[in-house]
C-alpha cells in the first residue's frame, strides 16, 4: 500500500495545478467592543445563568452565601477561602468519582467576553484541570473586571492557544427536542458567574 | 456517505411529502430556527465583513492546503500528538479500529466526518460499540434511524416519538417533557463517560501554526469525551484546517450565530496535543481525504470545501423544508449536501448522488445565509451540467435548459412561480403530475412537489426584505 500521506499531498498539488492567486484576507470587521461589566452581566444572564456583580470587599460574603453547607471542589491554588464549606482540594488530583459526587466547584477564569457572555478557562491560576469544572453539577466562576474583553478578537489575542481552553457561555444546554431549550444536560446544570468590580 | 439502497431524490421526496407528521415537525423547526438566526445575525453590524473574511480565509486554506496540512502535522506532533493520514473511508476506519485497541465500547462526540465514513458500522463489524453521546445522535442511534439535519439530527422526531424510542431502548422517562427526556439521557450516559477509556470526535477547526484542535458543542457531552478518557481519536476532513489562531476570531463569530442562532454556543473546547495531567494522555489526529482532493481539482466546484457545517442553508431551503433531510439519502442533506455529496462521491454512475444537484429550485436563499459565501446555486448548475454531460442530452437536460432560461431572468422566474402557485389547484392528492410549459419535460419523468402557497421569493421579501 502506497503511503497515504504522500499520496494525499501529491493529490492536493495535482488538484491545485492552477494554483489560483490568493488575495489578502479582508479584515474590515470590528476588532474592539464594549468591555463593560454591565454588558457581560446582561449577556451571561441571557443564557439563564445566575449573575452577581460585587465590589471586592463583598466577594467573601457572597461566596459564603453561594457555597456554605456544600462539598465544593477547589483547584489546588484557589485564592479564596470561604467559611462553612467542605473543600475538596484537587491536590493530589481527585479521582473522577469524587468529582462526580461533589456538590459544586469554585474557580476563577482567564478571560471573559462581554458581548457574547462567555467566560474562558485556560487551566491557569485558580482554575485547575478541565475535569474540575465539568463533573460537579454547580459551577461558581469568579471574573475580575480587568479580565473582561470587549470582543471575540480581543479575547483570542489574550489567550495562549497551546493551553487547554474551555469557552463557557451559559450552562450546559440542548435544543435537540423540538428546538426547546433545556438547560443542563451533561455539564454543570447551574452556572453562577460572579463579577468583581475593579477599584474605582 | 450516501446510504446504500437509498432511492433517488425525487422518489424519496415523494414519500416524504406524503408524511404529514414529518412535514409538520420540519416546518415548525425550520421556521423557528430561521427567525432566531436572523435575529442573531442582525445584531452584528459587521456581519458582511465577517462573511468576507471567512470566505477569504477558507480560500487561502484551499489554495495552500498542502502547506497548511504539513504545518498542522508538525505542530500536533511537536505537542505530543500523533497524526495519521487516510485516503478514503476504509483506510480511516481501519486506522481508528487499530487505535481503539482492545476497548469494547467507546464514547463519541457528534461528528459529520465519522458519519460520512460509516465509522460506527465499521467498528460494530469489528465488535466495538460506539456510543453516540449527543442527545439527538443518541435518539437517532437508539431508534435505529438516520439523521435528517446536520445540526439537529433528530429534527424530524417530536417529543412523543422520542419518549417511545427511549422506552423501546430501556430508558424510562416519566413524561415526554424535553427536560425529563434530557435527564434520562444524562443518567444513561454518565456511567459511560466515567468508565470509557477511548473517545472519538470530529473537529470544527484545527489551527495549522499551533496544532490546536477546536470543537464547538452545547451539551457538555463533547467536553466529557474530550477530557475524561485516556485516549482521544479525532477524525477530521483535510479542509478543516485554518492558518492561524487569529483566524478563529472570525469563525467563532460566524459559526454559532449561523448554526444555533446563539451569540456563542455553550461550550467550545480547544486542545493542543497532550497536556500532562489534564485530559487525554494520548491524542491521535486522523486526516481524511475521501474525495476532498478530487473536489479540490474542480475550480468551479471546490468552493464547497469552504463549508463549516453550520446548516443555515438547510433551514432556509424551501426544498429541504418540504422533503426533510433523509430524502437526500446522504449524510450531508440540504443545499450544501446537494453540492458536497456528488463531489465527494465523484462517480457519475451513482444515480442517487447524481440526482442531488437537481434537488433545488435555485432560489438563492442558501447563498444569502452562507457564512462563508459559498455560491451554492452556481455550483448546483455546474454539477447539473456535469451530470447531463455524463448522460448525453435527454429530456431532462432539455428541461434543465428551460429551467436555466427561466432562472436567468428574475421577471421570468417570478412569472413562472405565480403560474406554479396556480398549479396547486390542479393537484388533488397534493401531487402534481404535469407541469405546464417547459416544466413538462421534468414531470414526464417524475412528479413535481406542489409549489408553496406563497412563492419563496415573496416570503423572503416579506420576512427579510
Amino acid at each position: 500500500m502506497a503511503d497515504a500521506r504522500a499520496s494525499i499531498l501529491a493529490g492536493i498539488r495535482a488538484a491545485l495545478r492552477d494554483r489560483p492567486p490568493t488575495p489578502p484576507v479582508p479584515r474590515a470587521y470590528r476588532r474592539t467592543g464594549e468591555a463593560s461589566v454591565e454588558l457581560l452581566a446582561e449577556r451571561v444572564a441571557h443564557y439563564r445563568a445566575a449573575v452577581h456583580v460585587v465590589a471586592e470587599d463583598g466577594l467573601g460574603a457572597l461566596l459564603g452565601d453561594l457555597l456554605a453547607g456544600r462539598v465544593v471542589v477547589a483547584p489546588a491554588d484557589l485564592p479564596w477561602d470561604v467559611p462553612g464549606v467542605t473543600w475538596l482540594r484537587d491536590d493530589p488530583p481527585l479521582p473522577l468519582d469524587r468529582l462526580d459526587e461533589a456538590d459544586g466547584v469554585l474557580t476563577g477564569c482567564a478571560v471573559a467576553i462581554a458581548p457574547t457572555g462567555t467566560i474562558v478557562l485556560d487551566a491557569g491560576a485558580a482554575q485547575g484541570r478541565r475535569a474540575l469544572t465539568l463533573l460537579p453539577d454547580y459551577h461558581v466562576c469568579v471574573v475580575r473586571a480587568d479580565q473582561v474583553a470587549g470582543s471575540v478578537p480581543e479575547a483570542l489575542a489574550r489567550l495562549d492557544p497551546t493551553r487547554p481552553l474551555t469557552f463557557i457561555s451559559g450552562p450546559s444546554a440542548t435544543s435537540d427536542i423540538e428546538l426547546d431549550r433545556v438547560e443542563g444536560v451533561h455539564g454543570p446544570r447551574t452556572l453562577v458567574v460572579v463579577i468583581v468590580r475593579g477599584a474605582t | 456517505m450516501t446510504w446504500l439502497g437509498s432511492p433517488k431524490f425525487p422518489d424519496a421526496a415523494r414519500a416524504a411529502l406524503a408524511d404529514t407528521q414529518l412535514r409538520r415537525n420540519l416546518r415548525n423547526a425550520t421556521t423557528t430556527i430561521r427567525g432566531r438566526r436572523a435575529e442573531a445575525v442582525d445584531e452584528l453590524p459587521d456581519w458582511e465583513e465577517l462573511r468576507r473574511a471567512g470566505e477569504a480565509i477558507k480560500e487561502q486554506v484551499l489554495h495552500h492546503l498542502d502547506t497548511y496540512l504539513e504545518q498542522l502535522e508538525a505542530a500536533v506532533t511537536r505537542r505530543g500528538g500523533t497524526v495519521h493520514w487516510a485516503r478514503d473511508a476504509a483506510e480511516a476506519n481501519a486506522v481508528v479500529r487499530d487505535l481503539v485497541g482492545d476497548a469494547e465500547e467507546v464514547v463519541k462526540v457528534k461528528s459529520m466526518t465519522t458519519a460520512e465514513i460509516g465509522l460506527n458500522e465499521a467498528l460494530a463489524a469489528a465488535g466495538v460499540h460506539a456510543v453516540e453521546t449527543d442527545l439527538a445522535e443518541l435518539i437517532v442511534q437508539l431508534g435505529d434511524d438516520r439523521p435528517s439535519h446536520i445540526l439537529v439530527p433528530a429534527i424530524h422526531r417530536n417529543r412523543a416519538e422520542i419518549r417511545e424510542i427511549f422506552r423501546a431502548a430501556g430508558l424510562e422517562a416519566e413524561s415526554d417533557d424535553p427536560r425529563v427526556l434530557a435527564e434520562a439521557a444524562r443518567a444513561h450516559l454518565r456511567r459511560k463517560f466515567l468508565s470509557c477509556d477511548v473517545a472519538i470526535s470530529g473537529a470544527n477547526f484545527a489551527v495549522a501554526d499551533t496544532g490546536s484542535v477546536v470543537v464547538l458543542e452545547s451539551e457538555g457531552n463533547g467536553r466529557m469525551c474530550l477530557t475524561l478518557p485516556r485516549r482521544l481519536i479525532t477524525v477530521m476532513g483535510i479542509e478543516k484546517v485554518v492558518p492561524t489562531w487569529q483566524d478563529l476570531e472570525v469563525f467563532l463569530q460566524l459559526l454559532p450565530r449561523s448554526s444555533t442562532a446563539e451569540r456563542m454556543n455553550p461550550y467550545t473546547s480547544v486542545w493542543t496535543g497532550v497536556t500532562p495531567g489534564d485530559g487525554p494522555q494520548e491524542f491521535h489526529l486522523v486526516l481524511l481525504d475521501n474525495g476532498r482532493t478530487a473536489t479540490l481539482a474542480d475550480p468551479e466546484g471546490r468552493q464547497a470545501l469552504r463549508c463549516i457545517r453550520c446548516s443555515a442553508c438547510l433551514n432556509v431551503c424551501p426544498v429541504y423544508e418540504r422533503t426533510g433531510g433523509r430524502s437526500y439519502g446522504s449524510v450531508y442533506p440540504g443545499p450544501i449536501g446537494a453540492i458536497i455529496t456528488p463531489q465527494l462521491v465523484d462517480d457519475p454512475r451513482d444515480e442517487q448522488a447524481a440526482s442531488l444537484p437537481f434537488a433545488s429550485s435555485l432560489c438563492g436563499a442558501c447563498f444569502e445565509v452562507c457564512p462563508v459565501r459559498i455560491d451554492i446555486p452556481e455550483v448546483l448548475t455546474h454539477l447539473r451540467a456535469e451530470v447531463v454531460r455524463a448522460r448525453g442530452r435527454d429530456a431532462e437536460s432539455v428541461a434543465m435548459a428551460a429551467a436555466a432560461w427561466v432562472f436567468a431572468s428574475p421577471r421570468r422566474y417570478a412569472a413562472a412561480q405565480k403560474l406554479g402557485s396556480l398549479a396547486r389547484f390542479l393537484a388533488r392528492d397534493g401531487r402534481l403530475s404535469r407541469l405546464p410549459g417547459p416544466g413538462a419535460a421534468w414531470t414526464s419523468s417524475r412528479d413535481a412537489p406542489v409549489p408553496a402557497r406563497e412563492p419563496f421569493r415573496e416570503w423572503w421579501r416579506k420576512n427579510r426584505g
